[in-house]
């Protein structure tokens, strides 16, 4: 029998995995984005489940919203990454310090 | 009932394996691939889960655009990807340190939580529409209650889509283009000259250009 707890303990792990790509791919700017993607998938599957399971629709509702803000945040974060690679030549993000911050 | 489980497992599986795929293929582009792998078993989930609304924006919105957009930029620039593969290997223990303690503080926080309120093992999944579908429930409360914030969603995307042009826009300098409105201004005065030669003189290019 599947509950509740089987679809929570897929979203954690695949939310780690994003974490994860995060840790290891510093430099690859295009793959840091595709792992925030799979965080923001994990954090979908979470509220679906718990949608479902609490018989209460505003889970998917929010859900919904979290789609539209992800994918917002890759058209952009992708724009920011094409502007980055005509100015540098590269997109190698652990020496960006074009902004001195 | 063991149909769903066995569907749910091999779900699971896939969309962890695409996952770990993502994060760890040495081509971006298989990277993408595996992406749209992850996207695509996780509507399956939805399904499953009965969500099939959010299971097929799932697949409108992730794999036919985000993932075609990422496609795009991947192929779009030149860039050496051996190069950003560097140092994989160094930040691979502190990453697996902290993705362990990620993963088993949450699978341990979520299932307390999922075991102690009201969505314990005795919860049943939302019993799939009698009457009324998935679809129209999420539309009678997102057009209701949610008006507001559904509106914002869509400023949201306009003004994404708005950066996202300015961001990229650019004009080279040597482009010639239509100009319309000198064009239409383009009179008999301004297009044409009268030059008046005398006798034997030639036309030279100073006079033309009075």
């Amino acid at each position: 029998m599947i509950g509740l707890t089987h679809y929570l303990v897929v979203a954690a792990i695949l939310f780690t995995i994003g974490v994860f790509g995060i840790f290891v791919n510093r430099k690859n700017v295009i793959v840091i984005l595709m792992s925030i993607e799979l965080i923001l998938l994990a954090v979908n599957i979470n509220l679906v489940a718990f949608s479902v399971y609490l018989h209460d629709v505003v889970g998917q509702i929010f859900a919904m919203f979290v789609l539209t803000v992800a994918a917002a945040e890759a058209a952009v974060g992708l724009a920011i990454l094409v502007t980055f690679f005509r100015n540098r030549g590269d997109i190698a993000v652990d020496d960006a310090n074009v902004m001195k911050g | 009932m063991p149909l769903q489980a066995i569907a749910f497992y091999l779900m699971a599986a896939v969309t962890i394996a695409a996952g770990l795929g993502v994060v760890s293929a040495r081509n971006p582009v298989h990277s993408v691939l595996f992406l749209i792998t992850a996207f695509f078993s996780a509507a399956g989930l939805f399904v499953l889960l009965g969500a099939e609304f959010l299971a097929m924006l799932l697949v409108v919105v992730y794999v036919g655009a985000v993932a075609v957009l990422f496609l795009f930029v991947v192929m779009m620039l030149d860039i050496d990807f051996a190069a950003l593969k560097q140092g994989f290997a160094r930040y691979m223990p502190i990453g697996l340190v902290v993705a362990g303690v990620l993963v088993l503080e949450m699978i341990f926080v979520t299932v307390s939580v999922a075991n102690g309120g009201k969505a314990g093992p005795g919860a049943t999944p939302q019993a799939s529409g009698v009457d009324i579908s998935n679809v129209e429930t999420i539309g009678r409360v997102l057009y209701t209650d949610y008006a507001y914030f559904f509106e914002a969603a869509g400023m949201v995307l306009l003004v994404a889509m708005i950066g996202a042009i300015v961001l990229t826009l650019r004009h080279k300098p040597g482009v010639k283009r239509q100009n319309i409105g000198a064009q239409v201004a383009r009179g008999p005065k301004t297009g044409m000259t009268i030059v008046d030669i005398g006798s034997g003189a030639s036309v030279d290019e100073g006079s033309l250009n009075q």
